[in-house]
């Protein structure tokens, strides 16, 4: 048999995506052990897991190095890989939103400089509404730059909103609702496509006994 | 020895292509590596890539080097008698989201232009899916119909942005985006769920076409799977039965393209190495009267496909010094040619040469 696979995103949310799969009924054994193998089989059942960097994954299944993989709508939106989305997971649930500090208020007559992780998804969101933007692209904590004057504004993923409270900051506007999404290669869709549709209708199809989180 | 061993791949299937076109009556085109900047930017959208690359000519003129071979085809085609049928192979330049910069592009493709009919339409459909059959048995042909989509939702009369919306959503095959577009705009939920199914749809035509009977439900829908109904009838007539899929989440710009459009892939390869379709509507925008449909093969992408690396760059080194005659060598290099070895003679073994067996003629008698 032919084998599917899958990229995981490295974490706690590759983490519940590989126990969603073992719940449908893909299982590998090997990957629950404690070592340190890269990549996990179960001839079995058709299928090879790997972890990869969560933002690589959309690149590993777009060049068809995975047949399949799981990554954030965030990762989709910045990146825009040329890939099917065959499923909403419904898990790891977040925002992406505008904040800023909460004595911020825009009173749209300057340039607004907008520190971001996703640079795309920043331009986009400002095109829509004709905003001129001048976009400061971080690799990391992006709640300091509002603090230190570097921005006046971040566009950042929001799950709580905790670290934005206790920074003093808040979410101004919700640009776009983020969840895991179920991706897959077009190509490997096209020559793996029985497998792939069916695993695909199973993880749709899945119902967690308590409750999606 | 085998010339063809000597061909890579792509060089390989250039030469099938070119016989198989040639054998069914395609002329071939050459054309020059520049064109007027001018003849892309007034048909952008067409080009795959946003990127041209340009220069000054002497004349001051803003040159382009081809991104494009269709689009100079169609400006110096005349509309004569009869079909214009040409075959090219052609370097265009291009960028791509994942290259980060210009590459060169080998591409092998053909153009039927002129008053098409259903045969001319099914004949370069044939010819797409025996290209690929020259590189690999095990390809798939995707088929496609955009009248098919935009029947469904021309009755709708929605906005640029939402059709666009929802054509990249069919693109993704991203069914619970397409519910969320129907939710927000109001749509009738028989077109989304319509939508659904014929983004998910991936099926020989046998098992597709009773699907697509049920979901064609406007004129325009069912003009369009007519039109499918006959081209499979005389592709199956072919025996291409089995390697072709009806896929509706390929999508063109509807500017350009109408009608049947199709796309190519091979096994390994993480992208499509053929591309086509009907494209009457950007003859109408030139101006000119008549359909055209073509297709282009991608062969910069075989280079990867099936090629076994070598693991000697020569079978025999033969090494010898100024003891020997020139000829004393020659006879050496000679016999081991005439097993049918490869041979590289040098005084000294060179850096970095792999050899299979070396022949030190310093050490013999």
């Amino acid at each position: 048999m032919e084998m599917i696979n899958i990229a995981l995103p490295k974490g706690r949310l590759g983490e519940k995506v590989y126990r969603m799969f073992k719940a449908v009924g893909y299982e590998c054994p090997s990957i629950e052990e404690e070592n340190r193998k890269l990549v996990f089989e179960n001839e079995k059942k058709g299928v090879r897991y790997f972890w990869v960097k969560p933002s690589d994954v959309a690149i590993y299944v777009e060049r068809g190095a995975a047949d399949i993989g799981v990554a954030g709508k965030d990762i989709l939106l910045e990146y825009a890989p040329d890939i099917y989305e065959l499923a909403d997971l419904g898990i790891g649930k977040c925002r992406m939103c505008v904040a800023g500090r909460k004595e911020f208020y825009d009173e749209g007559s300057s340039t607004l400089r907008v520190a971001t992780k996703f640079p795309r998804i920043a331009r986009t969101y400002y095109s829509s509404i004709s905003r001129d933007i001048d976009i400061i692209k971080l690799n990391g904590s992006i709640e300091i730059a509002p603090l230190l004057g570097l921005s006046d504004v971040i566009v950042d993923i929001v799950e709580t909103g905790r670290t934005l409270l206790e920074n003093g900051l808040e979410p101004k506007v919700d640009i776009v609702p983020i969840s895991a999404r179920l991706i897959a290669n077009k190509v490997s869709y096209k020559f793996k496509n029985e497998p792939i549709r069916q695993l695909a209708q199973r993880i749709s199809d899945w119902q967690p006994e308590e409750g999606k989180e | 020895m085998d010339a063809e061993l000597l061909l890579k791949n792509e060089e390989r299937a250039v030469f099938r292509l070119r016989e198989l076109y040639r054998r069914h009556g395609y002329l071939p085109y050459k054309m020059s590596k520049f064109e007027e900047y001018d003849l892309y930017v007034r048909n952008k959208s067409f080009l795959v890539s946003d990127h041209i690359l340009t220069f000054t000519d002497v004349d001051g003129k803003l040159m382009a080097l081809k991104p494009d071979v269709t689009l100079s085809i169609l400006k110096n085609s005349n509309s004569g008698k009869g079909l214009q049928k040409v075959y090219y192979h052609e370097n265009v330049y291009r960028t791509s989201p994942t290259s980060h910069g210009y590459r060169e592009i080998m591409q092998a493709g053909l153009e039927c232009i002129g008053p098409l009919d259903g045969y001319a339409v099914g004949e370069v459909v044939m010819l797409a899916a025996r290209s690929l059959e020259t590189i690999s048995e095990e390809y798939l042909l995707d088929l496609s119909h955009l009248g098919f989509v935009s029947g469904l939702l021309s009755p709708l009369s929605l906005s640029q942005e939402t059709e666009a919306a929802l054509l990249k959503a069919m693109g993704e095959k991203n069914v619970p985006a397409l519910q969320q577009l129907g939710r927000e705009h109001g749509l009738p939920e028989e077109t989304v769920e319509a939508l659904g199914r014929l983004a998910l749809l991936y099926a020989p035509p046998a098992k597709a076409l009773p699907v697509l009977e049920e979901l064609a439900v406007t004129e325009g829908s069912r003009e369009a799977l007519r039109e499918l109904q006959e081209l499979w009838g005389l592709l199956e007539q072919y025996g291409l039965g089995d390697r072709l899929r009806l896929d509706f989440s390929i999508v063109n710009d509807m500017n350009y393209y109408s009608g049947v459009i199709f796309r190519g892939y091979l096994p390994g390869l993480a992208s499509g190495v053929l591309s086509g379709g009907r494209y009457d509507n950007l003859l109408k925008k030139m101006g000119r009267e008549g359909g055209a449909i073509g297709f282009a093969v991608y062969l910069d992408q075989l280079e990867r496909f099936g090629a076994k690396s070598r693991d000697y760059d020569v079978d025999v080194l033969l090494l010898y010094d100024h003891s020997r005659t020139p000829a004393a060598v020659a006879a050496a290099a000679n016999a081991v040619l005439a097993s049918g070895k490869t041979v590289r003679v040098e005084q000294e073994i060179p850096d970095g040469l792999k050899y299979r067996e070396l022949r030190d003629l310093r050490k013999e008698a």
